[in-house]
């Protein structure tokens, strides 16, 4: 039945794109409307999809006994992310032209964000020329999300639920639309010509900040560093974490891709074609590189190291994806692994205890990225971008530090001694993820 | 007759099964232990970091046999086991002073 019915309607639908001129040689003004939108749609559950990768990615990297809590924070930051890009976020990010300080601080803050009415016309969109509201808002939210998922897996294995989800929320709210209007929003840093496509800095580098200064405050597992010596913690379930990995790996064609932010001309299309290609060999680049590294260091491949690797390759290539060649990309994205097998054991020399990478991978590897844009897209400098990543990242750090110590003194960040080693499920929730196992 | 426990590497099961059946074990028991013996544990490398993993996954195999039977039940085990290198495993052999079948209430070596 379907192929009779395509047999017919093939011959049809090819002789209405003849029949109609404008089609054939460049899509109409409304048709770019639409594709942008279906762009920002699709593209955006792919970087929803994210959140389930750094949920799997945590659940395999830390131990059985806190399984529960690490899938409970990462379903509940994602939640919380929305309601606070919502209430306060997104208009922060973008005031539209309207600053209250000249590109500082938005003109439209504090206000929600509101969307175009329902079954609007073409006359009643917000942006005709752009994309509708909704889509834009959808798509933005997801990167908001994705901020506060990179700090989640830092802290694992003995930070308290509800201090956690607090910080959310004014991460979220607050600290990533801010700094992120400054670049996205068209504020100051936009203005002295800083590049970051998708956000090697805005996004990831703010999350690795925000979870440095978390690190730092908290303090590192008990016994992971006893007198002198680095006392490694193995992740309970490394199909999961390998699992997390592929599907951070598939929603970061939506993370860069969806940040060509147009669909609707030859030239967009291409782009985003180039930026998939890219986004991809640079993942390779890194995963192929602490491959090796490991093999040569250790006399073993370390497959933690791996994912690591590969994820830091996507930093490394999201602050810009469409210039450089497959080539450039893969050797990019190859650094982004390289700093990985070497910032890992350099954090635990520090004593700094990141459970999952998070630090190496989106802030190291995130300054990288940001580094790199001027290697192949002329327009950037190595100045502004070094400035940049040092505004960025000393007011996502201070402000975060500050936002930690006040929720240490009034609440507490830390669950007690016995607590820990009696593992956060049990814990803070009651709820073992195997229950079966020990019964 | 006598209670044999063997404590061999996890890849031998299959290999003392096989043995076992042939020379007339009538049934056996086994779990998956954890231990180690003069060799000690073994280090590993997580995330560039050393550790030392102190216990081993062991596999002990548990039969009880007549006593005429019991040098060659632990012969057999030995030959299927032993590679010659370190972490090959012990057998333990012990007196066993009474067996019973439940289902029947049987006793002696008549359960086994």
């Amino acid at each position: 039945m379907m192929t009779t019915s395509y047999k017919y309607a093939l011959p049809v639908l090819a002789a209405s794109l003849i029949a109609s001129p404008a089609f054939a040689q460049e899509v109409p003004e409304h048709g770019v409307f639409i594709l942008n939108s279906l762009l920002f749609l699709m593209a955006g559950f792919l970087v929803m999809f994210m959140a389930c990768g750094f949920c799997m990615l945590e659940a395999g990297l830390v131990r059985a006994k806190n399984t529960t809590m690490q899938l409970t924070k990462n379903v509940a930051l994602f939640s919380i992310a929305a309601v606070g890009y919502y209430l306060i976020g997104y208009n922060l990010m973008y005031p539209l032209g309207s600053w209250s300080i000249e590109g500082v601080l938005s003109g439209v803050f504090p206000s929600v964000a509101i969307l175009e009415a329902v079954g609007i016309s073409a006359d009643q969109a917000d942006d005709l020329s752009y994309a509708t509201t909704g889509s834009d808002f959808f798509f933005q939210l997801m990167f908001c999300a994705a901020t506060a998922s990179i700090v989640s897996g830092t802290l694992a294995e003995r930070i308290k639920l509800w201090p956690f989800l607090l910080f959310t929320l004014i991460l979220t709210a607050f600290i990533y639309p801010l700094q992120a209007s400054w670049k996205w929003g068209g504020g100051f840093l936009d203005e002295m010509g800083f590049l970051d496509f998708a956000g090697s800095t805005v996004v990831h580098s703010v999350g690795g900040w925000a979870a440095l200064a978390g690190a730092l405050i908290l303090g590192p597992r008990l016994g992971k560093y006893k007198d002198g010596r680095v006392n490694p913690m193995p992740g309970a379930n490394l199909p999961l974490a390998t699992l997390g990995t592929f599907i951070l790996w598939l929603g970061w064609f939506g993370f860069n891709g969806g940040s060509q932010l147009a669909m609707g001309t030859i030239g967009d299309v291409a782009d985003i074609s180039r930026i998939f290609a890219n986004t991809n060999a640079a993942a390779a680049g890194g995963s192929i590189v602490a491959l090796i590294l490991t093999q040569l260091m250790y006399g073993k491949v370390d497959l933690t190291m791996v994912l690591n690797g590969a994820l830091a390759g996507l930093v490394s290539i999201t602050a810009e994806p469409l210039t450089p060649t497959l080539g450039v990309a893969t050797l990019i994205g190859g650094v982004g692994g390289l700093i990985v097998v070497f910032a890992v054991p350099m954090l635990d020399k520090m004593q700094i205890d990141d459970v999952v990478g998070a630090i190496p991978v989106h802030l190291i590897a995130g300054i990288w990225g940001t580094l790199a844009v001027p290697l192949t897209n002329g327009d950037a400098n190595f100045g502004t971008q070094i400035i940049s990543i040092a505004i960025v990242g000393a007011f996502t750090f201070v402000v975060s530090g500050i936002v930690w110590i006040l929720i240490k003194m009034v609440l507490g960040i830390r669950v007690s001694e016995d607590e820990e080693i009696a593992g956060l499920d049990s814990a803070e929730l009651g709820m073992d993820s195997y229950p079966e196992f020990t019964r | 007759m006598k209670y044999i426990v063997a404590i061999i590497q996890p890849g031998k099961l299959e290999a003392v099964h096989d043995a076992l059946l042939e020379i007339g074990v009538t049934g056996l028991t086994t779990s998956e232990v954890q231990g180690y013996g003069r060799q000690k544990g073994k280090s590993e490398i997580y995330r560039g970091a050393e550790y030392v993993v102190n216990f081993l996954p062991k596999v002990k195999v548990e039969v009880a046999v007549p006593a005429k039977i019991a040098e060659k039940v632990a012969a057999a085990i030995k030959s299927c086991t032993a590679t010659g290198k370190i972490g090959d495993g012990k057998i333990f052999t012990f007196e066993l002073a009474e067996a019973m079948r439940i289902r029947t209430g049987e006793t002696g070596a008549d359960a086994l």
